[in-house]
């Protein structure tokens, strides 16, 4: 007996009950397409935040202030031995020339006003580097001048979400507002960007760092972000900045991480975040694999005496196997196939609809889900097929009251 | 051809033995036609679902073709059913979803003979029967005599050496049955060893040798010429 006779016949009679094979198939597609469905989203966010990042580059350093190994603690919580300050960021700056941008960052929330228009944002202190490190565009005047560190002048770049709520039909650039206690010029007006390693760039504004600390009244940094000219440096560039800050601080208080080390840290999390999903969905797809062993059961009943007329015309216990295990294998397998394309489907209505949410279902999902769906078949169509083998060819064949 | 000795079957109903048959002894020749009589209960379908190897001997040794069944794997048993036995069964057992062709194809389809083989074998067998016609028509779109066709063309599509027949007219009308009796004519013509289980005196006239059982032992045996004489038939039939 062939492959294609198991098949012809397996279809044969799944076409016999076509309302039970329907709901059967019904149940097997819905496990798979939650399966393809909460992997896509998985999937999806893993992709968004690995995007964002690559969007600025991957030569970037970042370093912290603090160190896990010596606190214990997550860095830039809890107590730091010294702080990171700017004459930390001027000798790293002056002693590893091969550093393209360093970028010392204050942050912290504020609100801004002009006349009688206000609006609370974040606040980032940093230099004319920034913008460079991050790929940023202006889309009126200037970014923070290149100046010295020190000087605060009293100068800012609004994002573009500020600039419109603040000055509505307005050109800013020139125009005064106040954060806190200080008045500011803007000098320029960033090119709409939207959310960028999650913080929306359209709704902060930038000081230079020197003032962002006087406002905030702090005298560590709270990052400094370092660019270098390529990949291979990030290692060694990585070892001297911790060098030089032990020889100035007399100890290793910071911690370098590589955005590449951010990026992967992040990836392992969501793909394990997907997988986990993926296992929520299993769970329906067992489910229905119940259901797949019930309705195979059922069919084993119902054609007890079509078993006992086989085993008579010379079928062995293994071609009868065969002929339920290839039965219940392309439920499944319908199962998987109809519930990929409605997973795909959802995925692709939800993402046209809703363009903020990241879902793609991932390619090893896809092939997965269907070796899942014929697994499924396999492991739960075995029972009622062993059942139907193991029949004794005259009893099954007797007249049933 | 088959050689049955001291055969018992017994089987366990709850904890009481059931002796279906008890200790038969019979020789059935190559080519040789003949029908098994006997009331309900009797035991004549345990004997043929033994002599179709559908069952093994609890005792005793059944032979066909030389080689003693007793002995022999489920796997061997599948093959000797395949190669050389052909059942007709009284209520058909035609599988419902497959046309007439389909359900005659069936016993080749498990011996692995390819497509293209079986559907000249089957359109053969159909022709054979008189149902051309009637090839591509499912079970219930047939008559019972039409569907008891079908299982004769099912039951000789493999040639095989044996043919054993169930009460192959009892579901039938008198004209359904003398057509099928007129086929497992020529199959007895053709050499075919054919064994009957009927309950009908002019079915089993038919058959060159009647066997009367009665509580699973052969009480009777009885030429169908003598048949004819209208003998003196053990109780057991009447």
């Amino acid at each position: 007996m062939t492959f294609r006779d198991y098949l012809a016949f397996a279809i044969k009679a799944l076409r016999g009950h076509p309302v039970r094979t329907l709901m059967c198939v019904s149940g097997v597609s819905i496990g798979i397409a939650a399966v393809a469905m909460l992997t896509a989203l998985g999937e999806g966010a893993r992709r968004y935040v690995i995007s964002e990042f690559s969007a600025i580059g991957s030569n970037l350093l970042i370093i912290l202030p603090g160190k896990t190994e010596t606190t214990g603690a997550l860095p830039g919580f809890g107590g730091v031995p010294h702080d990171l300050t700017l004459n930390d960021v001027k000798v790293l700056r002056r002693e590893i020339p091969s550093l393209e941008f360093v970028a010392p960052i204050t942050v912290g929330t504020e609100t801004v006003r002009r006349q009688e228009r206000r609006r609370q944002v974040p606040v980032v202190g940093t230099t004319t580097d920034f913008i460079h490190a991050r790929k940023l565009r202006m889309g009126l005047g200037q970014f923070l001048p290149p100046s010295d560190l020190d000087r605060g002048a009293p100068i800012v770049v609004l994002g573009k979400r500020v600039a419109d709520e603040l000055f509505p039909n307005k050109n800013p650039l020139g125009e005064l507002v106040r954060i806190s206690d200080w008045r500011m010029r803007v000098i320029g007006v960033l090119a709409e960007r939207g959310t960028q390693l999650a913080m929306n760039m359209d709704d902060v504004v930038f000081v230079p760092v020197a003032t962002g600390m006087k406002i905030f009244n702090r005298h560590s940094l709270f990052r400094i972000l370092i660019k270098v000219h390529s990949f291979v440096e990030l290692k060694t560039a990585c070892q001297k900045v911790v060098t030089i800050i032990i020889e100035r601080h007399g100890e290793e208080d910071i911690t370098c991480v590589t955005q590449a080390a951010v990026v992967s840290t992040f990836s392992t999390i969501l793909t394990a975040l997907t997988l986990g999903l993926a296992a929520i969905g299993a769970i329906s797809l067992s489910v229905a694999g119940v259901g797949v062993m019930n309705v195979m059961l059922m069919a084993v009943s119902d054609r007890t005496e079509e078993v006992g007329l086989l085993k008579s015309l010379g079928a062995r216990n293994r071609q009868i196997l065969t002929v339920f295990l290839t039965e219940a294998t392309l439920l499944t397998l319908a199962g998987g196939v109809i519930g990929l394309a409605l997973g795909y489907g959802t995925v692709a209505v939800t993402t046209t609809l809703y363009p903020a949410i990241p879902a793609s279902t991932p390619l090893w999902a896809t092939g997965s889900v269907l070796v899942a769906s014929i697994m499924v078949g396999m492991i739960f169509g075995v029972l009622p097929a062993r059942r139907a083998a193991r029949l004794d060819p005259v009893e099954a064949m007797e007249p049933r009251t | 051809m088959i050689q049955l000795t001291n055969v018992s079957k017994t089987y366990e109903v709850g904890d009481q033995p059931v002796h279906a048959l008890v200790d038969v002894t019979e020789r059935i020749q190559t080519g040789e036609f003949v029908a098994i009589m006997g009331s309900s209960g009797s035991g004549k379908s345990t004997l043929l679902n033994l002599l179709g190897c559908l069952l093994r001997p609890s005792a005793g040794s059944y032979t066909l073709n030389g080689q003693d069944i007793g002995t022999l794997s489920d796997v061997e048993l599948s093959r000797l059913r395949q190669k050389f036995i052909g059942f007709i069964f009284q209520s058909f057992h035609l599988v419902p979803r497959l046309t007439a062709a389909g359900n005659v194809e069936l016993p080749m389809m498990f011996a692995g003979i390819s497509t293209s083989e079986r559907q000249r074998r089957a359109r053969e067998a159909l022709e054979a029967v008189g149902l051309t016609e009637r090839a591509k028509h499912l079970p219930a779109q047939l008559s019972v005599g039409q569907r008891q066709r079908v299982v004769i063309a099912r039951a000789t599509i493999m040639r095989p050496q044996l043919i054993l027949a169930d009460e192959p007219t009892g579901n039938l009308d008198r004209a359904s049955s003398e057509q099928i009796l007129k086929l497992l004519d020529q199959l007895h013509a053709q050499g075919q060893t054919l064994i009957m289980v009927t309950h009908e005196v002019d079915v089993a006239r038919r058959a060159e040798r009647v066997l009367v059982i009665d509580d699973g032992q052969i009480v009777q045996r009885i030429k169908s010429d003598a048949l004819i004489r209208d003998p003196v038939l053990h109780p057991a039939v009447k």
